[in-house]
């Protein structure tokens, strides 16, 4: 019984992966194909399967713990970062548009608790896209991060601060 | 019809003025890196707003094919996953290649 | 209606020789690298704008090539200005 759990379990990884795969396939044939008749959908699921079964390795790492949670929590954060997009934007407009552009580049670098993959790319996204900062180098056995900031006070909300490092690993529980 | 209207200028507006500041940006600061940070934050949004303004419009002027929506939907989350990567990815050629960022007082490169 | 995706357009072909400036004059290969990015995200805005203008709905579907494109052309430039080799 034990041994019979214990092997239903890694078979649900895999087949796991396989199925969000090809749903996510599927969605974006529809999406991009708008005819709705026999021939295109059984065509789409051929091609779908085929897609999926070959290259779902690509998506979903190994035994994949917790997926959906994860993607639930990517979308509550996504609004967050959104606000700090357009208080980016509006940074970036005051320094422009100023005559006398105050602008002080630095290069500063920090380490996180960040092991996974889509979790050092999510936080190097954000750090990117938000006021003053941009992530110029990461190295994923440490996670740590090279980042280039156009001024001071942007660099201590990253340094200091730590919002966003402690958002992000909220998001995929890598504490 | 005149308020979705508006709302759609309004939209337009707004994307075409941080992409005026998007590209002032890239002719006025002094140097590579900064040049990346007015572009890479400044084109993104600015062209978000203006795809968002037309997905309005077709929502309420062409309000039988919900596809293209989606495809415009599609659009822009490309648009904010690959923007970004893109500007990391020269930004890192750059700094592995050995130039070197601008401190404040030096002249312009 | 239809005359204001026409100006804003115009208006936005007027930022792409702005920034054909840099790519002229900008010191060095990567300035010039980082305005044709720019070109290549302001032209997938005026495909979509000219979409609307014309009424033809296949140049969607052109802008989302247009836009992968764009995207995997700047990283191959950038991996090969790294490394001084594609493949090796």
């Amino acid at each position: 019984m034990e041994v019979g759990g214990g092997e239903k379990m890694k078979m649900g990884g895999k087949g796991f992966g396989i199925l969000l795969t090809f749903c996510l396939m599927f969605l974006f044939w529809i999406l991009l194909s708008g005819l709705f008749d026999a021939f295109h959908l059984i065509s789409g699921v051929i091609c779908c399967a085929i897609v999926a079964l070959i290259s779902h390795d690509l998506l979903v790492k190994g035994k994949g713990k917790k997926i959906l949670l994860k993607s639930f929590r990517l979308i509550l954060y996504i609004p967050w970062e959104l606000g700090q997009i357009v208080l980016a934007n509006i940074d970036v407009a005051y320094r422009v548009l100023h005559p006398k552009m105050p602008i002080d580049p630095r290069i500063i670098e920090f380490e996180t608790s960040l092991r996974g993959d889509f979790a050092l790319v999510t936080l190097a996204n954000s750090i990117t896209l938000t006021p003053g900062t941009i992530t110029i180098s990461v190295e994923p056995e440490k996670g740590k991060y090279w980042v280039h900031a156009i001024a001071k006070e942007p660099a201590d909300a990253l340094l200091v601060d730590q919002t966003m490092q402690k958002k992000v690993a909220d998001v995929y529980m890598e504490w | 019809m005149v308020l979705v209207n508006g709302i759609v200028v309004m939209f337009l507006a707004g994307g075409f003025f941080f992409t005026l500041v998007g590209t002032i940006g890239l002719l006025r600061f002094p140097d590579f890196y900064t040049r990346l940070h007015a572009t890479g934050k400044c084109d993104t949004l600015g062209e978000g707003l203006i795809i968002v303004g037309l997905m309005i419009y077709h929502l309420f002027h062409y309000s039988e094919t919900l596809l293209v929506p989606a495809k415009l939907l599609f659009l822009i989350l490309f648009i904010f996953i690959a923007n970004p990567t893109a500007t990391h990815a020269i930004m890192k050629a750059a700094y592995l290649t050995g130039i070197k960022p601008w401190k404040l007082g030096e002249e312009r490169r | 209606m239809i005359t204001v995706f026409l100006v804003i357009g115009l208006l936005i072909i007027v930022t792409i020789l702005l920034s054909l400036y840099r790519a002229v004059i900008g010191p060095g290969v990567f300035n010039r690298v980082a305005a044709v990015n720019v070109i290549g995200t302001k032209t997938i805005v005026i495909l979509v704008i000219m979409g609307y203008y014309f009424e033809r709905p296949y140049f969607f579907d052109i802008a989302l090539l247009y836009a992968m494109l764009n995207f995997i052309g700047t990283l191959i430039f950038a991996k090969y200005l790294e490394r001084g080799e594609l493949w090796s």
